[in-house]
């Protein structure tokens, strides 16, 4: 019987996700299966922008095994695709229909549907379906004037502006400003499995299911209540194994929709799994924005007033997201700097390809790009050092909490706590920069063409307002921690377990956590924007030490023992100054507190609680990301030798995970910095169609990174002080290489679009690194 | 790559497994004018399939003829029969260069996994500008074997690669066998190609050979590969190299012959001017490998 | 459609014997008609490695096969890696090591690192790395898989 308490908070304890993944025991939706199910294959436009003259299905229909097959006319009552937050008049025209009507707007959107017995059946029939079309003018530039999404409606759907300060009268009288044109590829998350969604119509308990769900299962479950007229409670969606999500995979898609109204008519489970290539042109893109962006600045250096202008490329139809993507552009430009004057202006606008929305880190992986680009092209214009240029403007710890009237994610901003400078030389001094750099330029005095770069952001995590979640013990001891949570992957179960159990005094591997199930608690609110160990982990320590508190409680009177002279250590209620004595077992407690016993007295009943927790504000992590980058001149290709991360976590629950995540997230990163780009001809066909085309690092491309966490501002937004980091690799990636390709090449500001690919690069080398004029 | 978004998994065939040749091209013989394929490694094979680019109404697959699988050495030249998969070269097969050249080259081809399955001869067959054996077989002069109810007949590798996925083998011809002639011991080689990430498409690939005569570069051979619609041997950069003694000079000079005569392919990601720009790069490093 | 065929597929040491077209994959059956979901579906058209399994001891991509083609076939999935209850060395050093996320890509990539690691335990450590960028992971970053798997093989190697 252990008498020292346990501490889980900070240890990498190995995770309890594993066993079944490893073992091939997984239930991921492709795994799914009822009986008498249909599959759902979808019919996709081969046009980027026509209009529909006539689709036939009568071929498809006739086909072997096929049960049924649909176009828009047979879903009338089925409206457009509705925006998570709610609705928003103005950009209602702009949803996408769940399958096309009238118009087709991009390469891949839904044009007809079958069921069909199985999945090669529902192939055949598909390809058996023609569309007759009369093709339109195709729109592929955002930065191009809009064109018609429809007769008395442009392809502008929103201009986001958002600022202080008067930054006309700044520029009027700057003594020097700097000015980029900055593109940031089309890319996105494109997790290793694809989509999928199993519908299950329950007739006899007039029960709706969707299973496959990922991210947000509760808002999702009440925008599909809505959407079909139904009470929530005869609606549920339910999250099994997910393979990555990244922002991508959990809204609201027209595949999700169509496999619960053919589940609800045909009374027969419909499970659509996609294929690779549908992925890639039918699930969320993102990324894609061209910035025109100048700077202010005085003889020092310091910046007087930022402009930005750009161009959010949205693709065919505003998604479930909004504008939330460009929005957030405006909010986070800024980042660590002080910026005294400020102005972003975001034209969102639709172009004939893949709607586009969030994928990790979305508006800061740009924002980065963008903001470091300017500042390395201020420090060479005034002739500074990038370092001390940064210093200079960086906010200062003194400055904290620091408050802007900008929003980002409906908050309006305040950084919380944090040192950036402070970082930034404690991580230089970590690497060695002075060294790095010496070592690079003797490596480049003798011919090899390597740099060094940087980039500085600050993250945003912990998206609230609230959470909350329920802890409850059995009379087998064993603690279950159902949560609203969602897991894709990241280690959320052992993550809140460790936290339920530090703070009720258990092992954390008797802790079995629930998620993503609607129907075992009424809210929840996902995992997504670095929320959940924030959130959830918060509401999970309230909760637990609730259920503490009520065991502690009980424990007195059954021990006969003051309550402050007992702990639970292990699962068992122990005296303080007698640990090896005589002791209570959780689960004895939890008997005793069985409604029909008398030990009840006139408490609740069960050992259980919920625990709520309010967050006015989310919280802001900060980094600094070095890379150390080889360019062959004469290929144009990019190695990135050495990579390191420094992040402010706040506190770590469980290091190896943070470490994981931000490890991860770096690989994606580095893709969109050099390798993938969804690539359109003119005629709006996408090329990036299968992984031969869009190219995803492999181990090869990725070098290790070092990670090194500080703790030295916990938050001071929720009692664990915990800040999240499921963004904070990939948000510095593009900022950072690009840094460092123009210092290997000897041209700064040469890099001025993502991905830098090899091509790309020769022709900057060619070109003598000349910035394009702005 | 344009790929029609209408469907993935294969569509239907009829799958036949003959066990000897003679079954096989017998087989062919029937099915051809059905657009009826020969099945062998299917590393290439079947993601056209999957992807219903391609979508042959009959199989044959050759995988259980055991003839087909000889690696052996007959005379000057190494016979590599159909079934022979790429993993048989990782180690080299038979002494001196041509091993050594092979073991070199299979590891930039695809991934393990593939080279577990694919063959040689399919590569050949299969004829994509990018493959690496491709490459070898023009720069070494293969001897192609063709088999049909015909009989044999062998086809050099000048005239077998024709263009993009094109080979001279006609429908109900099966690729049996490849005669690759055996460079002397002494011959020098380089290998280089240039790809986004590892183990993908080649954009660009240069295989040199030469032998050392008197401080002179002999016998050379330059192959390019990659670059146009399918490989060759370059005339003028191997009489760049011809009598010179290896460096600088004449490296540069077989890398600039290489780039002025190439008629690069061209694509939305990939311009003509940056393929032949590598050409001339990558023959270079090739040079400079063979004689380091 | 076809007719089918009748074929019997040892996996894992066990026969299943089931009916299909031709034209049905490997992959596809053994997760369907066999009922093992372990190995997975990540493009169907060869890249990505997340439905590798072992036949006859060699790793394969088991999208690019047909099932017919694997029939008398020895074939080992995830499912079969471990012992009853004793798991293997790779799936013990992955959790380890934390060399996974989200467990798509797990299975294919433990049934490639075992598969040649029992061929070539003395395999060196830049064949290892090669062998590796065979398949695509997009969660971890790789390092924490290059670690479990070296990790395994220089058990083996000191044994």
């Amino acid at each position: 019987m252990a008498t020292e308490k346990t501490t889980w908070i900070g240890r990498s304890v190995p995770r309890l996700e594993d066993p079944p993944l490893v073992t091939g025991r997984g239930r991921f939706a492709a795994d799914i299966n009822f009986p008498g199910q249909l599959h759902m294959r979808v019919v996709r436009s081969n046009h980027a922008h026509a209009k529909i003259l006539s689709i036939d299905i009568a071929a498809a229909r006739a086909m072997p095994g096929v049960y049924a097959a649909w176009t828009a006319a047979d879903i009338p009552e089925v409206s457009p695709i509705d925006f998570r937050e709610g609705r928003i008049e103005k950009l209602e025209p702009y949803r996408q229909p769940v399958l096309a009507k009238g118009r087709v707007r991009y390469v891949g959107e839904p044009v007809a549907v079958i069921f069909a017995e199985d999945a090669y059946a529902a192939e055949d029939a598909a390809e058996a379906v023609t569309v007759d079309v009369e093709e339109l003018p195709v729109l592929l530039g955002a930065d191009e004037p809009p064109g018609e999404f429809e007769p008395g409606r442009t392809t502008e759907v929103a201009v986001l502006v958002q600022g202080y300060g008067d930054v006309d009268a700044v520029f009027r009288t700057a003594s020097k400003v700097v000015a980029l044109d900055l593109v940031v590829g089309r890319h996105s998350g494109v997790p290793l499995e694809t989509r999928g969604a199993i519908a299950r119509y329950d007739a006899s308990r007039d029960m709706l299911e969707l299973h496959g769900a990922a991210k947000v299962p509760h808002r999702n479950r009440e925008s599909l209540a809505r959407m079909f007229g139904r009470s929530l409670a005869s609606v549920h969606l339910f999250e099994w194994h997910v393979g990555g999500g990244f922002g991508i995979r959990g809204e609201i898609y027209p595949e999700d929709i169509l496999v619960c109204v053919a589940a609800m008519r045909f009374n027969r489970p419909v499970k659509w799994i996609e294929d690779r290539q549908e992925h890639l042109v039918a699930a969320n893109h993102s990324r894609q924005q061209r910035h025109k962006v100048r700077a202010a600045v005085d003889a020092e250096g310091r910046l007087l007033a930022l402009d930005d202008t750009f161009f959010h490329d949205q693709g065919a139809y505003v998604r479930t997201h909004a504008t939330r993507v460009p929005m957030m552009t405006c909010g986070i430009l800024p980042g660590p700097y002080r910026v005294p004057a400020y102005r972003a202006t975001g034209h969102v606008r639709l172009t004939n390809k893949t709607p586009a929305a969030t994928y990790r880190s979305p508006g800061r992986f740009e924002t980065t790009f963008v903001r470091e680009r300017l500042m390395d092209a201020i420090a060479h214009e005034l002739g500074i050092d990038r370092i001390e240029l940064r210093r200079r403007n960086a906010v200062r710890k003194e400055d904290m909490p620091y408050a802007l009237p900008l929003v980002v994610l409906g908050d309006e901003v305040e950084y919380d706590s944090g040192d950036y400078v402070g970082l930034l030389d404690k991580l230089l001094a970590h690497v060695g920069w002075d060294k790095l750099q010496a070592d690079a330029k003797r490596r480049r005095d003798a011919g090899e063409a390597v740099g060094v770069g940087l980039s500085m952001f600050v993250e945003k995590s912990g998206l609230g307002p609230t959470d909350g979640t329920r802890v409850t013990v059995d009379t087998t001891g064993a603690v279950e921690l159902v949560t609203g949570g969602a897991s894709l992957g990241q280690g959320f179960e052992t993550v809140m377990a460790q936290i339920c159990a530090d703070s009720l005094g258990v092992d954390y591997q008797r802790v079995r956590v629930v998620h993503g199930r609607t129907d075992r608690i009424e809210h929840g609110i996902g995992a997504h924007a670095s929320r959940a160990t924030v959130m959830t982990g918060s509401a999970t320590q309230v909760a637990a030490l609730k259920v503490r508190e009520k065991a502690l409680d009980v424990a007195a009177e059954l021990m006969q023992a003051p309550v402050d002279k007992l702990d639970i250590i292990d699962g068992r209620v122990v005296r303080t100054d007698r640990p090896s004595g005589p002791s209570i077992g959780l689960g004895e407690i939890a008997a005793g507190l069985w409604p029909t016993r008398k030990t009840v007295g006139g408490r609740e009943p069960g050992l259980s609680a919920e625990g709520w927790f309010h967050s006015e504000h989310q919280t802001y992590p900060y980094g600094v990301h070095i890379a150390v980058v080889k360019v062959d001149r004469e290929t144009g290709g990019v190695t990135v030798e050495r990579y390191i991360v420094g992040y402010d976590i706040g506190r770590a629950i469980n290091p190896m995970l943070v470490e994981g995540q931000i490890v991860g997230g770096f690989a994606q990163g580095l893709g969109g910095a050099i390798l993938e780009e969804f690539v359109y001809d003119e005629r709006g066909q996408p090329l990036s169609v299968t992984f031969a085309d869009y190219l995803l690092p492999t181990v090869r491309e990725t070098p290790p990174v070092e990670v090194v966490l500080y703790e030295d501002y916990r938050s001071t937004r929720n009692p664990l002080g915990i800040k999240g980091a499921g963004e904070a690799g990939v948000t510095g990636v593009g900022g950072a290489i690009a840094s460092a390709i123009d210092d290997a090449i000897g041209m700064p500001g040469a890099v001025t679009r993502l991905p830098v690919t090899p091509q790309r690069l020769k022709a900057l080398l060619a070109n003598g690194g000349r910035r394009p004029a702005t | 790559m344009y790929i029609g978004l209408l469907t993935m998994k294969p569509a239907s065939f009829r799958y036949h497994a003959p066990n000897t040749l003679d079954e096989a091209v017998a087989l062919l013989a029937k099915v051809a004018p059905d657009d009826g394929r020969v099945l062998a490694g299917g590393q290439s094979l079947v993601p056209t399939m999957a992807f219903r680019l391609s979508r042959p109404a009959h199989l044959v697959d050759i995988n259980g003829i055991e003839a087909l699988r000889r690696l052996a050495v007959d005379g000057d030249a190494l016979s590599i029969g159909a079934c022979v998969r790429h993993a048989a070269f990782h180690r080299p097969v038979v002494d001196g260069c041509t091993g050594r050249l092979l073991s070199d080259v299979v590891r930039h081809i695809a991934h393990f996994p593939i080279r577990t399955r694919g063959t040689f001869c399919g590569s050949l067959a299969h004829a994509d500008p990018a493959s690496e054996w491709c490459l070898v077989a023009a720069t070494l002069d293969a001897t192609m074997t063709a088999r049909s109810v015909r009989g044999a007949r062998q086809i050099a590798a000048r005239d077998f690669f024709q263009g993009v996925m094109t080979t001279a083998l006609g429908p109900d011809e099966l690729l049996a066998e490849v005669r690759l002639p055996i460079l002397p011991a002494d011959t020098r080689f380089g290998f280089r190609e240039f790809n986004r990430r590892a183990g993908d498409f080649a954009i660009a690939m240069a295989l040199v050979t030469y032998r050392l005569r008197n401080g002179v570069m002999v016998e050379p051979r330059v192959g390019v590969g990659g670059a146009e619609t399918h490989p060759r041997r370059i005339a003028d950069a191997e009489r760049a190299l011809d009598g010179k003694p290896p460096g600088a000079t004449a490296f540069a000079a077989a890398a600039d012959a290489a780039a002025a005569v190439m008629d690069p392919m061209e694509d939305v990601n990939t311009s003509a001017k940056y393929r032949r720009d590598l050409v001339r790069t990558l023959t270079r490093r090739a040079l400079e490998r063979a004689s380091a | 459609m076809t007719d089918k065929v009748e074929i019997s597929l040892k996996i894992n040491g066990r026969e299943h014997r089931v009916a299909v077209e031709p034209r049905r994959t490997l992959v596809d059956v053994i997760r369907e008609d066999c009922g093992q979901t372990g190995t997975h579906i990540g493009c169907e058209h060869g890249v990505c490695g997340a439905c590798t399994v072992s036949i006859d001891g060699e790793p394969v991509r088991s999208c690019l096969m047909f099932a017919v083609q694997a029939a008398g076939r020895d074939i080992r999935t995830v499912e079969g890696l471990a012992n009853g209850n004793d798991l293997h060395p790779l799936q013990k050093a992955f959790m380890e090591h934390h060399a996974l996320q989200c467990g798509f890509c797990t299975p294919g990539f433990l049934m490639l690192a075992s598969s040649v690691l029992e061929r070539e335990p003395n395999i060196s450590d830049e064949d290892l790395l090669d062998v590796l960028s065979s398949n695509l992971c997009r969660c971890t970053g790789y390092a924490n898989i290059v670690k479990a798997v070296r990790a395994v093989a220089a058990q083996m190697r000191s044994r």
